[in-house]
């Protein structure tokens, strides 16, 4: 058992450099939780390095077909992210993608289907590799707040993601979990799947929205955020006062920030207000 | 080209190979001789009275009713089962032999028809070749002593199950049967029976008695 | 049954507004994957069960010939006919040929999906012989000539209430004038009604579960016991079943009882497992004096080594339906042919081509809940991406699809220009977002802002951007 606060001679991720593949959807939308990953592995003494060269995993292309394209993104991230200890992810479905997926473009090309494989063995989500691999129990943050957490698919069933962040999240200060009566039921994003068939995902939704409510949370997390974006986009639209954040977000003491979908209050970056603040404990909301 | 040579040509086709010769077909032969058993759950096993507590704790769990008795109340706890029950103390009893060493003339208020049952019969009683403690399952084989039909159109049925037939696991059943009948022999049909009839076709909701009996009663009999 | 699935669309919305199945559906979520849960749970040997059953599929499968041959032989051994039926329509004529000849005025029939994949019932009345439905919920559709909405629970997307009125409609004329409104009333309304069929038919036509090579066995599972009926009264037994279904031995059917069940209703077992093995012996009080097995192909072994094998594992249980999202969703009728669900996405473009059901593979988030459930462990998502790849190839994928896909791709393989262009479209969307934190309405995302917000980008540029700016470790 390790507590992480700080950098220390016993950070359990000490000496490992770790690529981090943010994904494409941080990227553009919700930054805050790359930083949130970035200050999580650099407090269990992890050195970060975000490569350049790098997109999207690949799963528009791959989950509607294109394999050919799916093929070509997929060399573009092998080749960005060879070399590192370990390769984290911010995100079940993406992490799924490449740990999960991307050996099996490459059936007809044995080299290359090797590079896959091992990048596979070396690739983690975010909050499975604090836990499974850095052995990680606990991260001094603090959020008062009633949370619920959603199991994306990906993570769940692809990658065995369940009690890993809720491990983590019990030792949040202040933070009671009130568990949906179906975390593991599909929220009805499914990448394209919500726009190609959109009264299909919404009536897929409203069960959802239903279940987070129905559990009095104040706040609902979880670890991926095309899921987060459809829920919170539909918790809005449904006027429910449930604020919806990354996990990560929440275990880096970001819990602070605005919700996913709430105004900002400042125009400042997000990377900002979220340098690893190293000589002091992380504790968010004080 | 028939239709048999065809379909077993696109498979062979598919397969990428010609019909199984050699070692291949060897092993597959081999398979359906020696029927290997797969994986028994732990449940099945036990000494006999661990059995047969297994037995009766399956049954009522899938809606049976079971009853311990000694061979010499049988007949007695068959007229009970139909008073309380309010049934009619008549039945329709299969033509089975292993049924005779019951005294049922000791009870001459149960009137009981040997034979194949009618529409109108209300209670049927039969035999079994076996029970299967692992689900709670009554095994009932067709032949002269077991019309198939007995056991499905009354709305009653009171089997007669002998502690000695209940077996462990699925399994022990087909090393019964290969015993009694051969080796890949099968009377007509070998039922299992594990509760009465039932259906959850309206609203998903559980109700006995669909086409088959409504109540499933089993005498599990001491020797 | 005439294919619907091209209108996919079309049905989904009919679904989505009929409240009957949305009352339906509301008590199908959570039913049959709490009682299965319950079941695996009761049971220690369950995922190693589940492996075994896999294998036992398989090995089966690769000797799919030799097994067949096997049980053919058992079967005729016993005098017994075994009738090999390359198509729908062979296997049609097959069984209207064996009714004809038994001078057949009405069959009994136990619930079969081959049945429904050949629309046999259709082929009968065409040519004079009544089929009459004898599981409950298969007869219930029969009276309201729809087609079954789910395939072992068939009238799931009917209320008591629609039940109550068929019966009255359908019953009136048999002496039954009186609306019931218990279900126990109506089951036994059915009961009787279906006793006097039972009691009359001259063919009884059940399918099959499993068919066993050792013995030359067809098995046949129920809960109702009308199965039982079916094979045992009528004076000719037609058992129609698909080549996949053949096993090798009892100890392998033992093995995938023990999923079956317990994958589909979440029972221990169902209520009756019959072995049905030939015609009636010599010394046998009653039973069939004639036994048919009509083995339909319709495609399958060319599927056999292909990327699509999986799919002939299916022991048909229904798990992957009642625990798929968006079946919960729309139900069965909305997928447009025989079977629904994730199992009826993949064996559907199968057998009826992907142009016509192309939809169905791609009705889905790949959320991987049928897979985690499938007894026999079939790739469910697999095996509709490879049909999602199949549609690519072929460019039978929309316009609009392929050319969004072309535009990320192109932008995807570029680093440098895809950090340029998220750069431009956070800034923008940052701009006009940054009040609300949302918006409710974006040009070209119709589809989500329909019936949701779109959560707006943070302030302060994209994560690459803002980790540049920071002096960030990058390679």
């Amino acid at each position: 058992m390790s507590t992480v606060s700080e950098p220390s001679s016993h950070a359990p991720g000490r000496g490992k450099t770790v690529g981090l593949f943010v994904t494409c959807l941080v990227d553009m939308f919700r930054p805050s939780v790359g930083f949130a990953a970035v200050k999580l592995l650099e407090d269990a003494g992890c050195r970060v390095v975000v490569p350049d060269v790098q997109t999207c995993c690949g799963q528009p292309a791959y989950n509607s077909g294109d394999r050919g394209d799916a093929r070509a993104v997929a060399r573009q991230v092998i080749a960005a992210f060879e070399g590192f200890d370990h390769v984290v992810v911010p995100s079940g479905s993406c992490g799924g993608m490449i740990a999960h997926h991307f050996p099996g473009l490459f059936d007809d090309d044995r080299p290359m289907r090797q590079r896959a494989e091992a990048l596979a063995a070396r690739t983690h989500e975010l909050m499975s590799f604090l836990v499974d691999v850095l052995g990680v129990r606990r991260v001094a943050a603090r959020c008062d707040a009633t949370v619920t957490y959603h199991d994306s698919c990906s993570g769940l069933r692809e990658l065995g993601i369940k009690a890993q962040p809720r491990t983590l999240l019990a030792g949040v200060a202040g933070l009671k979990l009130a568990e949906m009566t179906n975390p593991e039921v599909c929220c009805g994003f499914g990448g394209t799947f919500c726009v190609k068939y959109p009264d299909i995902s919404n009536a897929m939704l409203i069960d959802k929205t239903a279940d987070i409510a129905g559990t009095g949370a104040d706040t609902l997390l979880a670890g991926d955020l095309g899921c987060l974006m459809n829920m919170a986009g539909k918790l809005q639209r449904e006027g429910k006062a449930v604020r919806v954040r990354h996990a990560a977000e929440v275990l880096a003491g970001m819990g602070d920030l605005p919700a996913i979908g709430e105004p900002e209050r400042t125009e400042a970056p997000v990377s900002d207000r979220a340098r690893p603040r190293a000589h002091r404990r992380t504790s968010a909301g004080s | 080209m028939s239709g048999r040579e065809q379909i077993l040509g696109t498979i062979r086709r598919s397969l990428k190979r010609d019909a199984l010769s050699g070692a291949a077909r060897e092993a597959a032969e081999a398979r359906l001789r020696q029927h290997p058993v797969n994986i028994v759950p732990a449940r099945a096993a036990g000494t006999p009275d661990e059995r047969l507590r297994t037995f009766e704790h399956w049954a009522t769990f899938n809606h049976a009713t079971v009853a311990r008795v000694a061979a010499a109340e049988v007949p007695q706890a068959v007229a009970d089962y139909l008073t309380s029950n309010n049934l009619p103390a008549r039945a329709v009893m299969a033509p089975d032999p292993a049924l005779d060493r019951y005294d049922w003339g000791g009870r001459p208020l149960l009137e009981l028809r040997r034979g194949l049952p009618l529409d109108a019969d209300r209670v049927a009683i039969t035999g079994a070749l076996a029970g299967i403690a692992e689900t709670g399952t009554l095994v009932l084989a067709s032949g002269p002593a077991h019309p198939t039909s007995i056991h499905l159109l009354p709305e009653t049925h009171v089997a007669v199950l002998r502690e000695a037939d209940v077996v462990g696991p699925m399994e022990e059943v087909f090393d019964r049967l290969r015993a009694r009948y051969g080796e890949g022999v099968m009377p007509r049909t070998v039922c299992t029976v594990t509760g009465p009839s039932r259906t959850g076709d309206i609203e998903q909701q559980l109700e006995l008695g669909a086409h088959g009996p409504r109540r499933l009663h089993i005498l599990l009999v001491g020797d | 049954m005439q294919s619907t699935a091209h209108a996919f669309k079309a049905n989904v919305g009919h679904a989505l507004v009929d409240d009957n199945l949305q009352q339906s559906l509301a008590i199908l979520k959570v039913g049959f994957s709490e009682r299965r849960r319950q079941a695996a749970e009761r049971l220690p040997e369950f995922e190693a069960l589940r492996d075994r059953a896999r294998d036992i599929k398989n090995h089966a499968l690769a000797h799919l010939d030799f097994y067949l041959e096997a049980f053919e032989a058992k079967v005729t051994a016993l005098g017994g006919h075994v009738h090999w039926a390359p198509t729908a329509a062979d296997a049609r004529a097959a069984v209207l040929d064996i009714c004809r000849r038994a001078g057949a005025r009405t069959v009994t029939k136990s619930k079969s999906m081959i049945a429904e994949e050949i629309a046999l019932n259709d082929h009968l009345e065409a040519h004079g012989i009544e089929p009459v439905e004898t599981d409950l919920g298969e007869y219930i559709i029969q009276l309201r000539r729809e087609p079954p909405s789910h395939i072992i629970a068939p009238a799931v997307h009917l209320t008591k209430d629609q039940v109550a009125d068929t019966f009255l409609e359908h019953h009136r004329k048999l002496g039954f004038d009186k609306r019931l409104t218990e279900r126990n009333d109506l089951v036994a309304e059915a009961r009787q009604v279906l006793r006097r069929r039972f009691l009359e038919a001259d063919v009884g036509i059940t399918g099959a579960n499993f068919l066993v090579a050792e013995t030359g066995s067809s098995m046949l599972v129920t809960n109702e016991g009308n199965a039982d009926l079916t094979n045992t009264l009528p004076r000719v037994h037609v058992v129609i079943a698909s080549i996949e279904k053949v096993i090798p031995t009892l100890e392998d059917a033992a093995t995938l009882l023990r999923v079956l069940a317990r994958s589909a209703t979440g029972q221990e077992s169902a209520s009756y497992t019959t072995f049905n093995t030939g015609p009636r012996r010599p010394d046998d009080p009653d039973g069939p004096a004639e036994y048919h097995v009509v083995l339909l192909d319709n495609g399958r072994s060319s599927v056999l080594g292909t990327q699509m094998q999986d799919m002939l594992r299916c022991i048909r249980c229904g798990a992957c339906m009642n625990h798929c999202p968006v079946y919960g969703a729309i139900g069965g009728h909305a997928y447009g042919w025989v079977y629904p669900g994730p199992i009826g996405a993949v064996l559907t473009p199968q057998l009826v081509g992907v142009e016509e059901a192309g939809n169905l593979p791609n009705a889905s988030t790949f959320c991987g809940r049928c897979e985690s459930v499938c007894p026999v462990r079939i790739p469910l998502p697999k095996l509709m991406r490879h049909w999602r790849e199949r549609e690519f190839e072929r460019h039978l994928t929309p316009a609009s699809v392929r050319q969004g896909l072309a535009l990320w791709a192109f932008l995807a393989r570029r680093p440098q220009l895809y950090r340029r262009a998220t750069g431009i479209a956070n800034r923008m969307l940052a701009l006009f977002g940054r009040a609300d934190g949302r918006y409710g309405w974006l040009p070209l995302a119709r589809g989500w802002t329909r019936h949701r917000d779109f959560p707006a980008p943070q302030a302060g540029g994209t994560f690459h951007a803002q980790w540049k700016a920071r002096g960030g470790a990058r390679r």
